[in-house]
């Protein structure tokens, strides 16, 4: 199972097992890690489940789609790494990702 | 604060806090049972996290229905429960909610609307929709004075330095409106496109073509001001260089949250958040007071909207006892039932 390690903003880690298929909010919720809200459960709808992905990923997770990067005028705080963690799906590939939740949600 | 009711109190059977898709169903459920319903919503249409949050979105899990949108459901709700014509009083949130004496309660609103109910309903969901706050520091020390996430009145910026923030239809509705008023007028986005109606955009870079207002790259950083007072917001560009904006008014508006708001403070028992109430009656803490839908909780909880009807159901059952203790309930199905369809406007 690939794994996932959400670092949170006042630098707790937490790795986490994700099945693959499912997203890394969804993993988020499951599991229990602070500062993703997920709102509106994964509709790609309330920017509150933004998350910074670690540069040494930020190619293989991709950019966000145009409806997501609309989104995220949502959210604050937002870089070139920022994606809304409902919308990456985890695969063998993404095995060790590393993202960052940031101070506020909303 | 609630401010002074504006007219003499509507009176009603129940009033359901939440248009939502419960909100609306126990309408319907109430309806069947003879009581009158009016609703309450903080946003300006009804349907709640259906319409506000996936409209679009597919539902699959709607009983006999195999797949319908947020905006589909809520449409044959209203459909569904025109026969008992609800009202609604939307843009609205409750404030404040006393029990009177001689049984019923008092409701009033932000706006100054007053409901008399015999039962109250709270069918809020994940709480009120509320804007959602920068995280700034010292941002609560502006709020109201200076930082406003909403314009009541257009009059009270004339001639003022305004920031509005965000890439919305929110920000760019405002930037149009208040460019005319404003002293100046900085309309600051993380990026150059913006998720907002393409002649609104269009007519704001005709602004910033003609010199009238501002358009910056940035996201907001830092405010700078005293006692309340605003003098500069601080922006942020992408690559974490800062530069200062004058401003008096900041107007940010990146969407809504939902906050449970002001029903954390009528003395119901909660739960972790949310409303405790029991499996029979779906009855708070306090009798007449009952929660249905995402807000409430007991063992064994489910927040789907399917289990928010069937706690309707129910709930209207207790809630009829309690606004006609003298009469006798027939349990009766729209399907065969004369006197339904009646109600109904079918027979």
């Amino acid at each position: 199972m690939p794994k996932i390690t959400f670092i949170e903003h006042d630098g707790n880690k937490r790795t986490v097992d994700a099945e693959v298929g499912s997203t890394v909010m969804e993993n988020a919720i499951r599991n229990g890690v602070p500062g993703i809200v997920a709102e509106c459960g994964g509709a790609c709808s309330c920017a509150t489940c933004h998350v910074h992905v670690d540069e040494a990923w930020k190619e293989k997770v991709g950019p966000p789609s145009p409806m997501e990067e609309d989104m995220l005028d949502f959210a604050f705080d937002v870089k070139p790494t920022s994606r809304l963690s409902c919308q990456i799906k985890m695969s063998d590939e993404l095995d060790g990702l590393v993202v960052r939740t940031p101070a506020q949600q909303g | 604060m609630s401010k002074a009711p504006t007219s003499a109190p509507i009176k009603t059977d129940a009033v359901i806090i939440g248009a939502g898709p419960v909100g609306l169903f126990a309408v319907f459920e109430l309806g069947l049972l003879d009581l009158k319903s009016h609703l309450i919503d903080i946003l300006p249409k009804p349907g709640g996290q259906c319409a506000e949050l996936y409209p679009e979105k597919p539902i699959y899990d709607i009983p006999g229905v195999p797949v319908i949108s947020g905006e589909g459901l809520v449409e044959q709700l209203l459909t569904q429960i025109k026969p008992f014509a609800p009202e609604f009083h939307l843009g609205e949130r409750v404030e404040s909610l006393t029990r009177l004496k001689d049984g019923g309660f008092w409701l009033a609103t932000d706006i100054g609307t007053v409901i008399e109910a015999k039962v109250v309903v709270i069918a809020a969901g994940g709480g009120s929709f509320e804007s959602k706050k920068p995280p700034l520091a010292g941002l609560e020390e502006y709020e109201g004075k200076s930082v406003f996430y909403l314009v009541r009145k257009i009059e009270d910026l004339r001639g003022k330095r305004i920031v509005v923030a965000g890439g919305g239809d929110s920000a760019l509705d405002w930037t149009l409106n208040l460019a005319p008023v404003a002293k100046s007028l900085t309309l600051l986005h993380r990026r150059d496109q913006f998720r907002a109606a393409p002649d609104s955009v269009s007519k704001m870079k005709a602004l910033v073509a003609e010199g009238k207002i501002k358009f910056e790259l940035g996201q907001l950083h830092a405010l700078e001001g005293e006692g309340g007072k605003l003098s500069r917001v601080i922006a942020k560009r992408e690559d974490n260089s800062t530069f200062p904006l004058e401003a008096e008014v900041l107007l940010p508006f990146f969407g809504l949250t939902m906050k449970l708001g002001p029903v954390a403070n009528w003395g119901l028992k909660l739960e972790g958040g949310l409303v405790a109430v029991d499996t029979e009656k779906f009855q708070t803490s306090e009798p007449g007071i009952f929660a249905v839908g995402d807000i409430n909780t007991y063992p064994g909880k489910l927040k789907l909207i399917l289990s928010g009807f069937h706690e309707t159901a129910l709930m209207a059952q207790a809630a009829a006892r309690v606004v006609n203790p003298d009469k006798r309930i027939i349990f009766q199905y729209t399907t065969t039932s004369t006197s339904l369809h009646k109600k109904l406007g079918v027979s």
